[in-house]
């Protein structure tokens, strides 16, 4: 076992960890923070995308060791203190970008990355970017409109609702 | 003009804040005090004999509470079936035992053979990996066709073959339909794979048993579609404990597309060791689990005739098909390609003679049940396949074909047992070729040729039975339950309202949609309404959400809930205002009387039912507090028209989806936006089918296809922006809100779009390709086009 220590939602955390604990775990079972979901084992669904000094991260592929003295964010730390979303979560509301909600701490986790990256993306980029988040319930169509419409792009000519 | 509350107006979903802000309750955020972790072992072998499992050294291991195996479990009961389906002559279908853990023979790769409870998850792991087990391995029974064969081997060796069931329908139709197709003028024959696909909800399943010493009350949080069918199913046929003492919560629940609704062992596993060990017993299902302990769907081989006469109507269709069952009866199993497919085989035509036979059988593979669609997708698609086979070999339009074989005149009684109530399908088919602009398809052909691209048009109708379903009728046809719905509608004090419904919402948005509905007939804001679900413990007694049912049957449980609480509501106002009943009118969310001024606010009335000071307690009782439970009277039939545009690359056999409309008819429409948003869920679904999703088990029954590396699911840019409508309306006419449902019709109506998008491509490449199996990998197709 081994002591971690990282910042988490801006605020100091810690805690005991075994050598193959992956920061995934550390954050859902020793922080309780269970925004962040597990989808799968290869490192596919991107259920569990969190960003790391700035960057998105699959919280499944790296150990919770590996983040010794990073910053780490969580769905959980997107939101202004009174409760005010994001952009982008606001997007994926009014646009209807989520069903079950399963994926969608992640979605939101790396269309945040996207656009800090690219804050003009084109619809291919939207897709080809989330590539690594897999959505069972909305057939991309709302998510990729969310995302589109979070940019400040105009989405009204886009097909249907 | 989009309305701004109430029925059909496209409300945002209250549920999304705290899925959005990582706010939300999953199975797998639930985590009791005291509470241990289980991890089962699991066969890796499809057939052989358990000889031995020895546990000795496993439970000297760190942290290991217990070690269970089958013979933990040989005083309870093994994992019921509810479905008996009947065959051609009447016998009833043959139907093994489904122990909790493996006993004497493990039957699929991933049969659960033992389970190790330890203080933590990693402990338990480590554990199983120094259980012994001694199997001798039999051959594995995998292809259908094969395990029927004489002498083949059996994968319950207590039955006469590995034969299910051969089901004929309608039986008495069959000498009719041989002989329509014996003079048809012309004999169209189709034989196909409905691939065996993997529902894969986002969400892996979990389970949480608890249990109480002091008060002998067991409770169960569970990933599932139907906490009440859970709890009748795992309380009665499995453990023997009665309804009173056992709850099951299912919370947010990620997903389910039908793989949420069965009883699994898992959760039978969880309940009873947490009693055994009076400690809280989770289990989190891994992906790579998920793959070999999910039931998974479809899974068929079919032959499908349809003749025609010399004027090119439909005049019989006979379809024989292979429906594998996997090693055990996962719980609905049986009818999804009885009861669920047989009755759709009419389609949306006026075919005169149809007779449907269907072989299910055993196989060495994970159990097969209902995945989005259930039965109506295998229908759907074998049917409107062969209409554009037989469109070619006529060389007719297959749109003008579909169109003079539309049933036109409704309520349609079909030859296989359902009557259509209403629907339009050249209304939808109009509005399809308005929206995917077939008129400018000459025009894109055109700008793909010149990209070196084959392009294709596919269009196809469907129609699907949804609602389900009357119990006095499903009854009849083998279910063992009930398949009503039901509602509590607690008003309280100060006007607010908790609704309490026996369905499930794992992504429909029930929570919004549902309120809408409540809000629309007493007049008043959806936020001074709540919606309850998932909790046995304060629902009553549901059958819970799939097929979608939720809003028709679900919904109309709400409606007759809420009419009951309105027309107590209209008494206490007629005191309040000493007037006459007949003269009260709400409107807004006022009672007024007839022709006054008199009015008391919904807030008044309602305080007054809990402070009766001033009230008629010799007539009625105090309190705002109604139970409806609705059975409905009939199937609902949602209908539509697909079309799919495709390019093909003539170099790699690659396809890409350029263009998808979809014109449905879902009866009315409660929230707009979530109805688009089911469609095009299930579009992405369809489409996943179609062009690459596929379970591969190799001839020794091993999963090949068993991880995101290997099962190929749709991702965002395997997909275009679709274009949905469902403007085209024709009301149900016997529930009371006029609706069909919604959540499946993209699942079953988008495959033979695909597939006929690329057949007719490649056709006008001159390449003379009349089938491709799906999925239409590169491979294949590439395959097709070389001849």
């Amino acid at each position: 076992m081994a002591q971690v220590k990282m910042t988490v939602n801006g605020k100091p955390a810690s805690g005991e960890v075994e050598g193959r604990t992956l920061l995934v775990d550390f954050i859902r079972d020793t922080l309780g923070l269970t925004g962040t979901h597990v989808g799968c084992d290869t490192s596919q669904c991107g259920a569990c995308v969190v960003h790391v000094d700035g960057k998105a991260v699959k919280a499944c592929s790296m150990f919770a060791a590996e983040a010794e003295g990073t910053e780490v964010t969580t769905i959980e730390g997107m939101a202004a203190e009174d409760g005010t979303m994001t952009p982008v979560q606001q997007a994926f509301q009014e646009f209807h970008g989520l069903q079950c909600g399963f994926c969608t701490p992640g979605m939101v986790m790396s269309a945040e990355a996207l656009l800090k990256d690219n804050p003009n993306p084109t619809e291919a980029e939207v897709r080809e970017y989330l590539k690594g988040n897999i959505c069972r319930c909305t057939g991309y169509h709302n998510i990729v409109k969310a995302i589109l419409a979070a940019s400040g792009q105009d989405v009204s000519k886009i097909a249907a609702e | 003009m989009p309305k701004d509350g109430g029925i059909g107006a496209s409300s945002k979903r209250r549920e999304d804040v705290r899925f959005l802000t990582g706010a939300g309750n999953y199975t797998d955020d639930i985590n009791l005090r005291g509470q241990a972790y289980v991890y089962f072992l699991r066969s890796d072998v499809a057939h052989g004999t358990l000889n031995n499992v020895d546990t000795s050294a496993a439970e000297g291991m760190p942290g290991v509470l217990k070690v269970f195996t089958g013979a933990d479990f040989a005083e309870v009961g093994g994992i019921p079936c509810g479905w008996q389906v009947t065959d051609r002559h009447g016998q009833p279908m043959q139907e093994p035992p489904h122990p909790v853990l493996a006993q004497g023979k493990v039957r699929h790769v991933g049969d659960p053979i033992a389970a190790v409870v330890a203080e933590s998850r990693e402990q338990a792991r480590d554990a199983a990996e120094a259980i012994e087990v001694d199997i001798s391995d039999l051959p594995a029974v995998m292809d259908m066709k094969e395990a029927l064969k004489e002498g083949a081997t059996k994968v319950h060796d207590d039955l006469t073959s590995n034969l299910c069931y051969d089901w004929g329908f309608v039986e008495e139709n069959k000498g009719a339909v041989d002989e329509a197709i014996k003079n048809a003028a012309h004999v169209t024959t189709l034989e196909l794979v409905n691939n065996r696909l993997v529902p894969n909800a986002m969400e892996p399943r979990v389970a949480v048993g608890d249990y109480s010493r002091a008060t002998d009350d067991s409770t169960l949080y569970t990933t599932s579609q139907n906490p009440h069918v859970i709890r009748l199913l795992m309380g009665a046929f499995v453990l023997g404990i009665p309804e009173h003492k056992l709850r099951v919560v299912a919370p947010d629940v990620g997903g389910g597309f039908g793989s949420k609704i069965y009883h699994y062992a898992e959760e039978a596993f969880c309940t009873f060791a947490a009693k055994k060990l009076n400690r809280p017993v989770k289990w989190t299902c891994s992906r790579s689990e998920a793959f070999i302990s999910d039931a998974h769907g479809r899974d068929h081989v079919t032959k499908i005739e349809l003749a025609l006469d010399a004027d090119n109507n439909f005049t019989a269709v006979r379809t024989e098909t292979y429906a594998n069952m996997g090693a055990y009866l996962s719980t609905f199993a049986p009818s999804i390609p009885t009861w669920l497919h047989g009755t759709l085989m009419a389609g949306n035509y006026k075919t005169p003679n149809i007779y449907v036979n269907v072989k299910a059988v055993f196989t060495n593979t994970v159990p097969v049940d209902a995945y989005r669609g259930a039965g109506r997708p295998e229908a759907t698609y074998q049917l409107e396949r062969v209409i554009d086979k037989a469109a070619r070999e006529l060389g007719v339009d297959p749109i003008e074909l579909r169109r003079q074989n539309f049933i036109t005149e409704f309520p349609y009684a079909t030859p296989v047992a359902v009557e259509y109530d209403t629907g339009d399908y050249n209304a939808t088919m109009d509005k399809l070729l308005e929206i995917i602009d077939k008129d400018g398809f000459q025009k894109r052909l055109e700008e793909s040729k010149a990209k070196g691209k084959l392009r294709g048009l596919g269009i196809n109708c469907y129609i699907e039975a949804c609602g389900i379903a009357p119990s006095n009728l499903v009854g009849q046809l083998g279910a063992r339950a009930g398949l009503y719905e039901s509602a509590t509608v607690r008003v309280n004090a100060t006007g607010g309202i908790t609704v309490m419904t026996g369905s499930h919402s794992h992504g429909q948005g029930h929570e919004t949609s549902f309120a809408q509905v409540v809000a629309d007939m007493i007049g008043i804001d959806e936020s001074m309404i709540e919606i309850e679900h998932g909790d046995t413990a304060n629902t009553p007694m549901g059958m819970g959400t799939y097929g979608s049912r939720s809003i028709a049957v679900g919904g109309s449980a709400m409606v007759k809930a809420t009419e009951k609480i309105i027309a107590k509501a209209r008494k206490i106002a007629a005191h309040l205002m000493e007037a006459s009943e007949a003269d009260i009118e709400l409107k807004d969310g006022q009672f007024t009387v007839a022709g006054t001024d008199k009015s008391v606010a919904w807030g008044d009335v309602t305080l007054a039912a809990y402070v009766p000071h001033n009230y008629p307690l010799e007539e009625i009782e105090p309190g705002l507090e109604e139970t409806a439970f609705y059975d409905p009277a009939n199937f609902t039939y949602p209908s539509g028209a697909y079309a799919c545009e495709v390019e093909v690359d003539p170099e790699t056999g690659k396809v890409t989806i350029e263009r998808f409309a979809a014109a449905d008819d879902f009866g009315n429409v409660i929230n707009p936006m979530i109805v688009s948003g089911q469609v095009h869920g299930g579009l992405a679904q369809g489409i996943g089918q179609a062009l690459l999703e596929q379970t591969s088990y190799d001839a020794d029954g091993q999963l090949l296809s068993a991880s995101y590396m290997d099962y190929a699911m749709p991702r965002a840019d395997d997909v275009p922006f679709y274009n949905v409508d469902h403007s085209c309306q024709t009301p149900c006419t016997h529930n009371p809100l006029g609706v069909k449902g919604c959540g499946e019709a993209g699942a079953i109506g988008s495959p033979p779009s695909v597939v006929n998008a690329v057949v007719d491509a490649l056709q006008r490449a001159g390449h003379d390709v009349t089938h491709i199996d799906m999925p239409l990998t590169p491979s294949r197709v590439w395959a097709a086009m070389q001849g």
